[in-house]
């Protein structure tokens, strides 16, 4: 049996090179060993999914997954509905205390995107919820809460209208004491479907020729607006997101096969375009809403020692 | 007596419960607006070859870009390019919040319309110049504009070219019969509460 052991912390600063891992891995059924994960965020979350998915169907058996030692984590993710999404991916045994209830402290738990009727329940759940969290934690305005909302029925949108195979996402606020100074909100879409490339290729890989690959693929979805519809109309969702982080100063950032590609603020120093990865099926986002500060969306960090100052994670 | 479009008002709130289903609240992905747009475009053939009809957006909470495309700049786009019918709209209830998604989606397509933002309060969104903002803005304070003010209205040799413009995109209505140019926002006022 395959043993891959999940790093400590498994961010988006991370997931990139678990994936690479999952995708050297031999034929051999895998242990996907967690038991020293110590912080996990939506990113890592869905990403062990995906990662279990995808070496799954290259070993033809379910991989199992080690639990985590840390009663912390275990309980996060419990929280998130890790174990009910991982029904199906993992052989993995659910702990069996079911954690306390904190759902104030979950945005959106893990959730399965298969066709447009889970967009619906993503965005009902999302706005019943998001408000207090964008308004108070992340200083938006109350109208937030709606384009928030539309950034997530667009990038979960794109799982269906382009994977053509299901995923998930989940989000939640932290407190990035240490790394920003400021309380950030963290959007995870995954799938394992067909990829950038393969969903762009019959309609633009011929105006590439011998350049058309992942990266030009994600440059001609993310830059570019292409889409693989002939409607003008199409192909605005990714644009529109760019546009709303933006806004909001925050990070998005796609990885698809070998290639992930950002666009990222001052604050962080993700390069905005990375190749060369291990060809890792589906697409890949994550998107990360720092709160604003004072009348702008940068600035100093916000007081230290606030009571909702609290990460809900086991960091 | 000018022969004008009557307008019908379509509660979109009410086309998504009831042709969608009434489990889905808001106006999101791409189905459902295609959905919505049809059940419209549906209402819309019993209308006659002239038609006014105020779009309520009032009861949408969440509108995302992809409903945004088909409930508003799709249904915009098959207007404009109609041989077979003269469809002029007006969008009720564009909120702040639904503002960018309709004003990015028509961009898209180089598309404009005519919206009511607050009660009584119409603006023109989308793809348009200064020259037809302006035309429009003094067409919309007027309400109704006669041939023979329609001179006064034409301060530069560029403005009757703009004015053909607003009237063949619809964002504004000429009476065959009078010449008369109406607002579509005193039309809607007219026939609908």
């Amino acid at each position: 049996m395959n043993v891959l052991p999940v790093p400590s912390s498994l961010d988006h600063l991370t997931v990139d090179e678990f994936f690479d891992q999952v995708m050297r891995l031999g034929e051999e059924r895998t242990l996907f060993d967690a038991r020293h994960l110590r912080w996990v965020d939506p990113n890592g979350m869905v990403g062990l999914l995906v990662g279990g998915t995808v070496a799954g169907r290259r070993q033809r058996s379910l991989p199992r997954l080690g639990l985590p030692e840390s009663a912390d984590v275990q309980g996060y993710l419990s929280r998130m509905a890790f174990f009910e999404a991982a029904k199906g991916v993992f052989e993995v045994e659910a702990p069996s205390r079911r954690p306390p209830a904190r759902s104030s402290d979950v945005l959106l738990e893990i959730t399965s995107i298969a066709a447009n009727v889970d967009v619906h329940a993503v965005v009902d759940r999302v706005q019943s919820r998001a408000g207090a969290i964008l308004t108070s934690r992340l200083g938006y305005p109350p109208t937030a809460v709606v384009q928030f909302c539309v950034i997530l029925s667009e990038v979960c949108q794109n799982i269906i209208e382009h994977a053509e195979a299901p995923g998930w996402v989940a989000a939640q606020a932290y407190n990035w004491a240490r790394r920003l100074g400021r309380y950030v909100v963290v959007i995870s879409v995954m799938d394992v479907g067909r990829g950038f490339r393969g969903s762009l290729s019959d309609e633009h890989s011929a105006r590439y020729a011998d350049r058309w690959g992942d990266t030009t693929a994600l440059e001609a979805a993310f830059l570019h607006g292409f889409t693989r519809f002939p409607d003008s109309g199409r192909g605005q969702g990714i644009q529109q997101i760019r546009r709303q982080v933006r806004r909001w100063d925050g990070a998005i950032t796609i990885r698809s096969g070998t290639a992930r590609i950002g666009q990222v603020p001052e604050w962080d120093d993700t390069p905005p375009l990375v190749d060369g990865l291990e060809p890792f099926p589906g697409a890949q986002i994550s998107i990360i809403l720092p709160a604003k500060v004072g009348d702008l969306w940068t600035g100093d960090p916000i007081p230290s020692g606030s009571t909702w100052a609290r990460c809900s994670s086991a960091r | 007596m000018d022969r004008r479009p009557d307008p019908i008002r379509i509660d979109v709130g009410q086309v998504l419960q009831r042709t969608v289903t009434s489990l889905y609240a808001h106006l999101v992905t791409r189905p459902t607006g295609r959905a919505v747009r049809m059940a419209i475009e549906a209402r819309l053939q019993s209308a006659g070859t002239l038609s006014l009809s105020l779009i309520d957006l009032s009861e949408v909470v969440i509108l995302d870009f992809s409903c945004a495309d088909e409930v508003v700049a799709r249904l915009v786009e098959d207007a404009t390019r109609s041989l077979t019918q003269e469809a002029f709209f007006v969008f009720r209830g564009v909120q702040e919040p639904h503002r960018d998604q309709i004003e990015s989606v028509l961009e898209r397509r180089g598309l404009a319309t005519v919206v009511e933002t607050d009660p009584g309060s119409f603006q023109l969104l989308g793809t348009r110049t200064p020259r037809e903002e302006r035309l429009w803005s003094e067409v919309e304070r007027r309400g109704l504009v006669g041939p023979d003010e329609l001179a006064e209205l034409m301060a530069d040799a560029a403005d009757p070219a703009a004015l053909e413009s607003l009237l063949e995109r619809r964002l504004a209505f000429r009476s065959p019969v009078s010449g008369r140019v109406h607002a579509l926002s005193r039309l809607i006022e007219r026939g609908v509460s």
